[in-house]
């Protein structure tokens, strides 16, 4: 029984250390080819139409709420203090430092990580993949490259797009319901952001969507099993960039903490 | 001219090629048969170099490129071109692009030049004018015969086929197994060949070898395989459900 759980905790720490020795070893090569090849500009704006322009909808729908409910939120807060004219302020600031961000890879993870894993699972299982190999053309290189410009581009500048649309969400509630003056909100939102903020904020998005490259390139590159299969790596792909983008947001916010206090 | 010297290949402990060894000189056209899943197809990949084997070598014109670097295999993968079971046409780029992929990746021939040559190989596999379309709005036939296509496109020395009439109606069978006769007529490519269709062995092939428990059992021209004495080639070549492939308890004697 003992010697049972034991090999099943073990078998779970060696699969856990081969993903992420996996994930190093893709990473490095995708480096190294980021560096190493002539960029192909056309193949990475595709994949930033893909990865950006084509989110801008379900973003600023989602912003939009987040940034409504997150005043009403806070208002409620605010009120039982008497502090109203702060909610801006910390609307301002959670959406730039934390909400942003963390809503926006999210988001990305699950839109465009997921069809990334399909698109190249279905190419493994259709052996596309090796059908590049015997073309000479490195798979890391033609697909992997792309999509790891694009999306540590595109991230950044999503949840700027974000930000802008969550803060409108607050600016709608205080100023229509709420009653705090249009003029009062905005310098209140300005007064509180600081470069850093921002930088700090958007910085570590270019990190996220590094992580949703390599990872969902990486589960698609590991496909077994047909169709089950893809739909398998998928759903782990998109649970995995989850887990590491609150992962790396909890180490990064700990590090600029520091370093900017 | 294309050696294969003792070569071992296991997956988690299954033995899948158990010390194959096979000669294929330069412009011949070999046909490996054996039963769907006994590892010619991984037999292939080793050609190619997609897969390393545990031990043994492929030799390309003296070369072992089983130990070749990235960057050495792939200028030896550009006299080799495989086309595999399913096509493997990229769906995302057109006919013309899958077939002239190589050079747009690569460079080495002008647009107009490409255009021409990509066209010439779609005429040599009989298909016209559908350069522009998507493989998504191909038949399996076509997919086949476009994949083909994109083999020849660089006028390689090798072409590996993987189950070339697998999955597709008789009569487009009959025209992919005329199709890869004449490209060996007027290329004079080397050509390898993994099948279980005999149809297709016999009408294709100069020689053909037999792969059985991860071994080359029988080998000779389609005449000699077709009076073989070994009572496992027999009951492969005329699709007998009975017989020492099927019957666990015999063991075979592994005669020529």
């Amino acid at each position: 029984m003992l010697r049972n759980k034991l090999s099943k905790i073990g078998a779970k720490v060696l699969a856990m250390l081969f993903f992420f020795g996996g994930l190093a070893i893709l990473s490095g090569r995708a480096v190294r080819w980021t560096f190493l090849a002539p960029l192909k500009r056309g193949r990475v704006l595709e994949q930033a139409r893909k990865a950006g322009v084509d989110s801008l909808p379900i973003v600023a729908l989602i912003s939009l709420f987040i940034g409504v409910i997150f005043t009403f939120q806070i208002a409620y807060l605010m009120q039982r203090l008497g502090s109203e004219m702060y909610i801006a302020t910390i609307v301002a600031l959670s959406l730039v430092r934390e909400l942003g961000p963390v809503i926006t890879a999210l988001i990305v993870a699950g839109r465009v990580g997921a069809a990334i894993t399909a698109e190249i699972g279905s190419m493994q299982v259709t052996e596309q993949i090796d059908a590049l190999q015997t073309l000479s053309v490195s798979p890391i290189r033609y697909l992997v490259v792309p999509r790891l410009i694009a999306l540590a581009l595109m991230l950044p500048l999503l949840t700027l797009y974000a930000d802008i649309i969550g803060i409108f969400g607050g600016y709608l509630i205080c100023v229509y319901k709420l009653g705090i003056s249009s003029t009062i909100y905005t310098k209140m939102t300005f007064d509180a952001l600081l470069f850093k903020d921002l930088f700090t904020g958007l910085g570590k998005t270019i990190v996220f969507g590094m992580v949703i490259a390599l990872v969902s390139c990486y589960e698609g590159f590991n496909v077994q099993g047909g169709s089950e299969g893809v739909g398998r790596a998928t759903m782990k792909a998109v649970v995995t960039s989850f887990i590491l983008i609150i992962a790396t947001d909890c180490f990064s916010t700990a590090l600029f903490y520091f370093i900017f206090p | 001219m294309i050696e294969i010297k003792k070569l071992h290949k296991s997956f988690g402990g299954r033995k899948v090629l158990d010390g194959v060894d096979l000669q294929i000189p330069e412009g011949r056209t070999l046909v490996i048969i054996g039963r769907s899943g006994c590892g010619k197809s991984v037999l292939l990949k080793h050609i190619i170099g997609l897969l390393k084997p545990d031990s043994g070598g492929v030799f390309v014109d003296g070369v072992d490129i089983s130990r070749l670097k990235e960057e050495e295999l792939e200028r030896v993968r550009r006299s080799i071109e495989m086309v595999f079971q399913s096509g493997a046409l990229f769906d995302s780029l057109t006919v013309g692009e899958n077939v002239g992929f190589r050079y747009l990746e690569h460079g080495g021939m002008e647009k107009s030049a490409l255009k021409e040559r990509v066209r010439e190989s779609l005429a040599l596999v009989g298909l016209y004018s559908i350069e522009g379309m998507l493989p998504s709005e191909l038949s399996g036939g076509m997919k086949k015969r476009v994949a083909v296509a994109r083999a020849i496109c660089t006028r390689p020395r090798i072409i590996l086929y993987d189950e070339p009439t697998t999955g597709v109606d008789p009569i487009t069978a009959d025209s992919i197994n005329r199709l890869m006769r004449s490209l060996h007529d007027k290329l004079k490519v080397t050509s390898i060949v993994v099948t279980h269709d005999m149809k297709s062995a016999y009408s294709v092939a100069d020689r053909i070898a037999m792969l059985y428990e991860g071994r080359i059992i029988a080998e000779g021209t389609p005449a000699e395989i077709q009076h073989s004495v070994d009572p496992v080639v027999q009951q492969f070549i005329n699709g007998l459900s009975t017989g020492p492939i099927t019957d666990t308890s015999s063991v075979h004697s592994g005669a020529k």
